[in-house]
C-alpha cells in the first residue's frame, strides 16, 4: 500500500485545493497517470502518480484546501489489503490560497477547451467542486458583460502569484548563500549556424538561440555535477539526470520555471519542442506536477529585451541558476584587436554551500565551449 | 480573402498563442513585442500558427513584417508571385 499525498510543487508552495479528481475507487493506475487537479498560487496543476497499482480509498475531497504531505489516497498493490492511515490536516485558512481568490481554478478539459476557443478563464464562473470552472461552463459561456470584474480576477491571480514568488525569493535570500560568475560567450559561430539552419526549416521546426543556449547549458551541466542537483537536509544531492527549469515570464506579471525533463538527452529539435510545449502549457495553465517539482537548475533568459545581463535568485532546493541577457553586438577582443560581434553574457548564481567560484567559472566555461560548435549541440 | 477575414484570422491565431490577450483591446497597430509583450518564442508559435493557415512559409526576414494587425494584413494578402515561398 501507498499512501498518495498532496505533493510540493515549488519550495513557495505550502498548501494545495482538491479541484478534481481524474481517478474513481478501483481504477488501476501506473506511473505518470496524470490522478489529479490541485489549484495553488501559480494556477491549477495536474497531479501524477508515481506508483502502479489501484486506487484503494480517496481521503480527500474536492474543494478541499490541503497542506503538502496531506494524504489524498491510497494506491494498493495488486493482493493488499486496506489499512487505516491518518485524516487530510486541513490547512491553516491563513496561509492557504482559496479558490475564490485566485479565480482560475479550472480542468485540464476546459482550460485546453477555452484555450482553443480562445476564451479568458477569468472571465467565467465555475459551477464544477469548489467553484471550479469544468468543460460544460467554457462551453456554455459568452463575453462577459463585466470585463472590469475580469481584469481585477486575472490582477488577484497575479497577486496570489507574486506572493508565491515573494515567499520562495526571500526563503532563498535568506537560506543561501549566493555568489555570481559572470562571463560573455561569442555567439558568432552559434548565430551563424543557427541562421543558416533556420532559413531550410519549415517554420515548426525552427530553432532560438535560447534553445542553443539551454542545450549548451544543460550539457554543462552534466559535465559539472556540482551545479546540478538539490540541497535537501543540510546537504547536496547531485543529481545524475539533467532537468532544466525554463524560466517563463506571464504578461502583466508572475513567472513560471517549469522543467524540462533531460534536456542533455534531447537533440535541438527536440529541445526546442519541448520548450514551445512547456511555454504554451505555462501559458494556458496546464503544467504537469513533475514539471513543477523536478527541476535540477533553472535557466532565465531576458533574451528579447534588450538589456546585457540579469544576476538571479536560486530557486530552492535547486543550488544554481543561469541567466542570460539578450544576445547583441558586443565589442569583443579577438587576436589583440577589437570586432563587434553577436555575443551573450550569462551569469551564474550558484549556492556557496555546495560550490566556489572557481567551479561556477568552470561550468561557464564549458558552457561556452558547447556553444562554439553549435553543429554539435 | 478579405482584409477583414485577414485581420480576423490574425487575431484568432494571437490569441491562441497567448490566451490572457483580449481580442477586444488589440488595435491594428499594436506591436507584438513591444506593446503586447510576446516573447520570441510566442512570435514563432504565432508565425507557425499563420503559415499554416495560410498555407505558405514566412521566412525570418519576413517576421518585422507580421508585426502588427495592420502589417500582416497587407503581408498576408500579397500572396501573387510569391509561390516560391510556398513550403
Amino acid at each position: 500500500m501507498a499512501v498518495f499525498s498532496m505533493p510540493s510543487l515549488g519550495a513557495d508552495m505550502e498548501a494545495g485545493t482538491l479541484v478534481e479528481w481524474l481517478v474513481k475507487p478501483g481504477d488501476a493506475v501506473t506511473h505518470g497517470d496524470i490522478v489529479a487537479v490541485v489549484e495553488t498560487q501559480k494556477g491549477a496543476i495536474e497531479i501524477e502518480v508515481f506508483e502502479d497499482g489501484t486506487v484503494a480509498k480517496l481521503l480527500a475531497e474536492p474543494g478541499q484546501t490541503l497542506s503538502v504531505g496531506s494524504p489524498l489516497a491510497i494506491i494498493a498493490a495488486a493482493g493488499e489489503v486496506d489499512q487505516e492511515v491518518p485524516a487530510p490536516m486541513p490547512a491553516k485558512p491563513s496561509r492557504a490560497p482559496s479558490i475564490s481568490s485566485t479565480g482560475i481554478a479550472a480542468s485540464p478539459a476546459a482550460r485546453a477547451r477555452a484555450a482553443e476557443l480562445g476564451i479568458d478563464l477569468a472571465r467565467l464562473k465555475g459551477s464544477g467542486p469548489g467553484g471550479a470552472i469544468v468543460l460544460a461552463d467554457v462551453e456554455t459561456s459568452k463575453v462577459s458583460p463585466e470585463p472590469i470584474a475580469a481584469a481585477s480576477d486575472r490582477a488577484a491571480y497575479l497577486s496570489e502569484m507574486r506572493k508565491a514568488i515573494a515567499t520562495a525569493m526571500a526563503r532563498s535570500k535568506r537560506e543561501i548563500p549566493h555568489y555570481y560568475v559572470s562571463h560573455t560567450v561569442d555567439l558568432s559561430a552559434a548565430s551563424d549556424w543557427l541562421d543558416a539552419a533556420n532559413a531550410t526549416r519549415p517554420p515548426e521546426e525552427r530553432l532560438l538561440m535560447g534553445a542553443l543556449l539551454a542545450k549548451a547549458i544543460a550539457l554543462a551541466a552534466a559535465a559539472v555535477p556540482e551545479v546540478n542537483g538539490h540541497y535537501a537536509a543540510d546537504r547536496f544531492e547531485p543529481s545524475a539526470e539533467v532537468h532544466l527549469g525554463l524560466a517563463v515570464a506571464l504578461r502583466g506579471g508572475g513567472l513560471m520555471a517549469p522543467a524540462i525533463l533531460n534536456a542533455d538527452k534531447l537533440d535541438l529539435s527536440a529541445l526546442m519542442a519541448a520548450m514551445r510545449d512547456v511555454t504554451t502549457r505555462t501559458r494556458a495553465g496546464r503544467l504537469k506536477s513533475s514539471e513543477m517539482s523536478m527541476a535540477t537548475l533553472t535557466f532565465s533568459g531576458l533574451g528579447d529585451s534588450g538589456v546585457e545581463a540579469m544576476a538571479g535568485i536560486i530557486v530552492p532546493p535547486q543550488v544554481a541558476l543561469v541567466t542570460a541577457g539578450g544576445p547583441q553586438p558586443m565589442a569583443l577582443v579577438r587576436h589583440g584587436a577589437v570586432v563587434a560581434a553577436t555575443a551573450v553574457t550569462l551569469i551564474l548564481a550558484a549556492d556557496h554551500r555546495v560550490s566556489d567560484g572557481r567551479l561556477g567559472a568552470k561550468f561557464l566555461l564549458a558552457v561556452d565551449k558547447f556553444l562554439q560548435t553549435p553543429e554539435a549541440l | 480573402m478579405t482584409e477583414d477575414e485577414i485581420r480576423k484570422s490574425y487575431i484568432e491565431e494571437l490569441i491562441r498563442v497567448a490566451p490572457d490577450l483580449d481580442a477586444a483591446t488589440i488595435s491594428g497597430g499594436d506591436h507584438l513585442q513591444d506593446d503586447l509583450e510576446l516573447d520570441s518564442m510566442d512570435v514563432l508559435n504565432l508565425v507557425i500558427a499563420l503559415s499554416k493557415r495560410f498555407g505558405r512559409d514566412i521566412p525570418e526576414a519576413d517576421y518585422p513584417q507580421i508585426a502588427t494587425a495592420d502589417l500582416a494584413v497587407a503581408y498576408l494578402g500579397n500572396l501573387p508571385g510569391e509561390s516560391d515561398r510556398l513550403i
